[in-house]
């Protein structure tokens, strides 16, 4: 972006954060309703490890919902309104890119903009209906936290300022479907993906490879068909389990909730039958959380309180908390 | 109580009475509900419906912006924006299409307040067609009171009990952001029962304890006996005399009091 285009009140904000030793780099942040509610720990694990790595996650001053699916219909450009208005919020900022970390948002977010940035015609009609609102002129980049870790920090990097190696952790990665699919948005290999396990290697962990980890968690079926969730659920908790893992990471709200929820009720219900592999429950994390300990994060910054299944025995038991 | 009920009908009577034509320079040509008529150009929407004879049983209350009973629609000619405005708090322009709209149909749910846990679950249990929002921002547009309305219903579906309060505070429930919604939201139902959440997580300030104690105690009961027992003669020459001592109303007002019988938003 052209200097000329960056309003003043933006290049002294640049300007002070520059000045700031603590904070380096401040990037426009996307939070997310869920962030803000049931997954306040996958926000705030991921604050206080972006600060140990020297940036600041800047939340937008004003934002809306997502618009939580995106849509598929060609001709409901009604459904693009919501999330083209954050992106007129990063704009309004004089920034060209915006960080989200819920699978969910980054999803509908990026594939918002790529759909009004693909048609000038699309672009037009959704701003004539905003009126005498700032029209969208397009070229706001969506990124996944996972991709600027990947490419902006590095592992290298985040290797190098281990505090506390996940020595001998063994996490099962799990992507589900937002981070991936469909490939134009896709953060990593559809099918064979590895960026949660290069980071988890970073940190000391284990990834432990599971077929399932690029499946489907039942999403918004828990709602109307729980057995579809049930069923998903099941398949991908049991693989994890059998391939060895002690936890699951995440980095969805709607999956984490999935992988918990109907896991308790699939412990209720195979209690008699559970083989001894089976029978306990699996905790479900945000891939911050993870990169947050490790980071040497103090313990009540990371989150746990809002988890279902309390990671702190076993982290206990590896002398990690 | 029937000659206390004659007299709060009496003094609502149109407050446009009296004015003399010949005296009027500039007069508009608005159309109410397609109906044309000339009517002096500085008078309200409110003023005017009465100039033309209409005479409100509902659609109107304070007549000074804070009730939010005149929610009107209308556009101007040339413009295809549908605009909104309170009733008593806007003027007139020629070739205005208006209609008001006194009352918003909405499904009003029951809840005690104390049962209800203060945080933003409430808000989508009892209000769950606020996950329906899109964005649009037709309500912020819609609002006379220039509020935010959007950023408050998104507040809303992310449970944030004190922004939702913050940002509807100065709602005067006139119902247009929920004739407006293509979701169907009732916001300022949303906002009201989040303010109301809200509100019990805050401590209850002295000075509202210590009016409460006041009150119950009779401290006011004298005053109001006086004013009830005073004629219409003795009230308008006691609310002169307030008002020339606030410096309030200036002499032109005060001669118009007379004039109409009562004062003039």
């Amino acid at each position: 972006m052209s200097d000329k285009a960056v309003p003043s009140s933006a290049k002294a904000s640049a300007a002070h954060h520059n000045a700031s030793r603590v904070t380096r780099h401040a990037l426009p942040y996307f939070p997310g309703c869920a962030l803000k509610d049931q997954a306040r720990g996958f926000e705030d694990s991921a604050r206080a490890a972006m600060a140990a790595l020297g940036y600041e996650l800047a939340e937008l001053p004003r934002w809306n919902c997502c618009g939580t699916v995106y849509s598929l219909a060609t001709d409901d450009l009604m459904r693009h309104l919501g999330p083209v208005r954050n992106l007129v919020r990063v704009q309004d900022l004089g920034e060209t890119r915006l960080v989200t970390l819920c699978a969910m948002c980054y999803n509908t977010l990026a594939r918002s903009s790529r759909f009004v940035g693909a048609d000038p015609e699309r672009l037009e009609r959704i701003n004539a209906f905003m009126d005498d609102e700032a029209d969208y002129r397009g070229g706001v980049e969506v990124v996944h936290l996972l991709e600027l870790l990947r490419d902006e920090v590095t592992f290298e990097a985040i290797e190098a300022k281990v505090e506390r190696p996940l020595d001998g952790l063994k996490v099962a990665p799990y992507y589900g479907c937002m981070l991936l699919r469909p490939r134009e948005v896709g953060i990593d290999d559809p099918d064979s993906p590895g960026v949660l396990e290069a980071l988890l290697s970073a940190l000391g962990a284990e990834p432990v490879d599971f077929p399932q980890k690029a499946e489907c968690c039942g999403a918004y079926q828990t709602v109307s068909s729980p057995e579809i969730a049930r069923a998903r659920v099941g398949e991908i908790v049991s693989a994890a389990r059998w391939a060895g893992a002690e936890l699951i990471a995440t980095s969805c709200p709607l999956c984490t909730y999935n992988l918990e929820h109907h896991q308790v009720e699939r412990e209720e219900r195979e209690t008699r039958h559970a083989s001894p592999v089976t029978r306990h429950e699996i905790p479900i994390l945000y891939f911050t959380q993870l990169l947050a300990l490790a980071l040497g994060v103090s313990e009540d910054k990371l989150g746990f309180a809002g988890l279902k299944f309390d990671p702190r025995p076993l982290l206990s038991d590896r002398e990690l908390v | 109580m029937p000659e206390i009920m004659d007299r709060i009908k009496e003094a609502n009577r149109a407050v446009t009475t009296g004015i003399d034509d010949s005296a009027v320079k500039h007069w508009v040509t608005v159309y109410i509900m397609g109906k044309g008529y000339r009517v002096p150009a500085d008078i309200t929407i409110m003023q005017a419906m009465e100039y033309a004879g209409y005479r409100f049983v509902r659609g109107a209350g304070c007549r000074a912006g804070f009730c939010g009973a005149c929610a009107t629609v209308y556009r101007t000619a040339g413009d295809w924006r549908l605009k909104t405005a309170l009733a008593c708090q806007t003027r007139v322009e020629d070739g205005m299409f208006l209609v008001q709209i006194p009352f918003t149909p909405a499904e009003k749910p029951a809840y005690d307040i104390e049962e209800e846990p203060a945080d933003g679950t409430p808000l989508l249990k009892y209000f769950p067609e606020v996950a329906r929002c899109v964005a649009c921002n037709t309500c912020t547009k819609a609002c006379p009171q220039d509020l935010e309305v959007m950023d408050y219903i998104q507040a809303a579906l992310r449970g944030d009990l004190a922004a939702v309060a913050e940002l509807s505070f100065d709602c005067i429930q006139c119902g247009l952001c929920a004739m407006r919604c293509p979701a169907e939201i009732t916001h300022y139902h949303v906002a009201q029962l989040a303010r109301r959440l809200y509100g019990r997580t805050l401590p209850v300030p002295k000075h509202v304890l210590d009016r409460v104690e006041e009150i119950e105690s009779g401290k006011y009961e004298d005053e109001f006996e006086k004013l009830l027992s005073m004629s219409r003669e003795e009230l308008e020459e006691l609310y002169r005399k307030e008002q020339r001592e606030k410096g309030g109303l200036n002499s032109r007002d005060a001669s118009r009091v007379t004039r109409n019988g009562q004062g003039e938003r």
